[in-house]
């Protein structure tokens, strides 16, 4: 056979492998898809086929007509992870893999605070933990300031700024000298949640008794009892009055009324007494009768 | 320091050898950015109980039963995982994952002890099924990000997103 003559029968099946290959579908995905924006994916083909999207995040499928771009909407495809595409038309396909990506935008804020209520003056007794996630509740890793600010009517509010780490920030902050609420906010990108924290007098501070004579008995009374940040301790709070004479001991629990505890025992000539609250030990008078 | 990291890679090898029938675990020490301390038992149970929730996973997204994650997944992620299996289920199709590796780093311990943050570097088979049917196979190489929450009895899988590595 002469080249010629061969080329005359074999060339019009070359021409027309291309035009075969191209009626198997194929797609051109893109890398990275931001979570539910719309996007489109070119494909070659011809005729009728499906694209279906499968992840751990999500799962769906749209018609498609090859030769065209596919359309996916916006708020369609919104969980960010990995996926896999596949592209079919008949018993033909492509497959191939993207991410969808979080949302830029922060939306939500998950602020754990701890604890919700604490006593005054405690160096890092605050901490706060920040999960920053988009609208689509997916977790955005790029790093963000996350703003912290304690604030209470003591005085100048706390404020630190914590560049997120795949997504979480944290820090810790101090409790104020005064009692009352603090409000812990945490801020990003304009988002703001705040959490209110309880902070309570601390332990009573030289705690003082006086002891005077009163219709044959002993008037017990506390000064005024506060914390070492001035204080009141609250109404309620227990003060143990204790007496020893003789190698016996009486003990009276006496609840604080208007930060005073008071009370009268009946003391002989030569009794020791002593007064403490919870763990704090005061002063220690011995009783001579006058 | 070094004594600790010690402890905690012998401390991983026996459950992790236990949990790792088929996908080979590499844990790295952690590099903590939280300022809670994180004790050796701590580790060993959360990268236990993570590990276990990988099983749950694919027995779930593989035969479509939402069930089988309510024990390791809570949040976010039981809402994500379950809709998933809701729409696969819908669309005729199951899910095969085959995890073949995976590098995983404790990243994150919140200072009240309520949240912590995994790093997972994991290799796996994706397998989209139709019935009987294997439509496609991608192997995947992605970097999951793994927030766990303390439950009565386990840690528990919050957060679990994947980005490509």
């Amino acid at each position: 056979m002469s080249l010629g003559r061969a080329f005359l029968l074999a060339g019009p099946a070359l021409l027309a492998a291309p035009l075969l290959l191209a009626q198997s579908p194929s797609m051109n995905l893109p890398a990275q898809v931001p979570a539910g924006s719309a996007f489109s994916v070119p494909t070659s083909g011809s005729g009728q086929g499906t694209l279906t999207i499968v992840g751990p995040g999500q799962a769906l499928r749209q018609s498609v007509q090859l030769g065209s771009p596919v359309s996916v909407a916006a708020g369609v495809l919104y969980s960010a992870g990995e996926y896999v595409a596949i592209l079919s038309s008949g018993s033909d396909e492509q497959v191939g893999q993207f991410e969808v990506t979080p949302a830029q935008q922060p939306s939500t804020l998950s602020f754990l605070a701890e604890p919700s209520r604490l006593p005054v003056d405690l160096q890092n007794g605050i901490s706060g933990t920040v999960y920053v996630s988009d609208v689509y509740h997916n977790l955005i890793l790029k790093p963000m300031p996350v703003s912290f600010n304690l604030s209470d009517s003591a005085g100048p509010s706390q404020t630190r700024t914590v560049i997120t780490r795949d997504g979480v920030a944290w820090t810790r902050m101090n409790s104020a000298s005064k009692e009352g609420s603090a409000h812990f906010v945490a801020q990003v990108g304009g988002v703001t949640t705040t959490r209110v924290i309880d902070e309570v007098p601390g332990d009573p501070c030289n705690l003082s008794m006086t002891a005077t004579p009163d219709k044959g008995k002993a008037l017990l009374q506390t000064a005024p009892v506060r914390d070492c940040s001035g204080n009141p301790i609250p109404d309620g709070t227990v003060v143990t009055f204790t007496a020893s004479f003789s190698g016996r001991q009486s003990t009276v629990d006496v609840p604080l009324k208007r930060d005073v505890a008071e009370v009268e025992m009946p003391l002989p000539p030569g009794a020791t007494v002593s007064v403490a609250s919870g763990v704090v030990a005061g002063n220690e008078i011995h009783w001579s009768g006058r | 320091m070094m004594r600790r990291l010690l402890l905690f890679a012998c401390a991983l090898a026996l459950p992790l050898a236990a949990c790792a029938q088929d996908a080979s675990v590499q844990v790295v020490p952690p590099d903590l950015h939280g300022s809670r301390q994180l004790e050796v038992l701590t580790a060993t149970s959360v990268v236990r109980d993570y590990l276990e929730s990988w099983k749950a996973f694919r027995t779930a997204l593989n035969q479509n039963a939402p069930q089988a994650l309510s024990e390791d997944f809570v949040g976010t992620a039981l809402t994500r995982l379950s809709d998933t299996i809701a729409q696969q289920s819908k669309l005729g199709l199951h899910t095969r994952y085959t995890d073949r590796s995976h590098r995983l780093q404790i990243v994150f311990y919140s200072p009240d002890g309520l949240s912590l943050q995994i790093i997972d570097h994991v290799d796996y088979d994706e397998q989209v099924m139709q019935g009987a049917t294997v439509i496609a196979t991608q192997p995947v190489q992605a970097r999951y990000v793994v927030v766990l929450t303390p439950s009565q009895t386990r840690w528990q899988v919050r957060i679990f997103q994947a980005a490509t590595e």
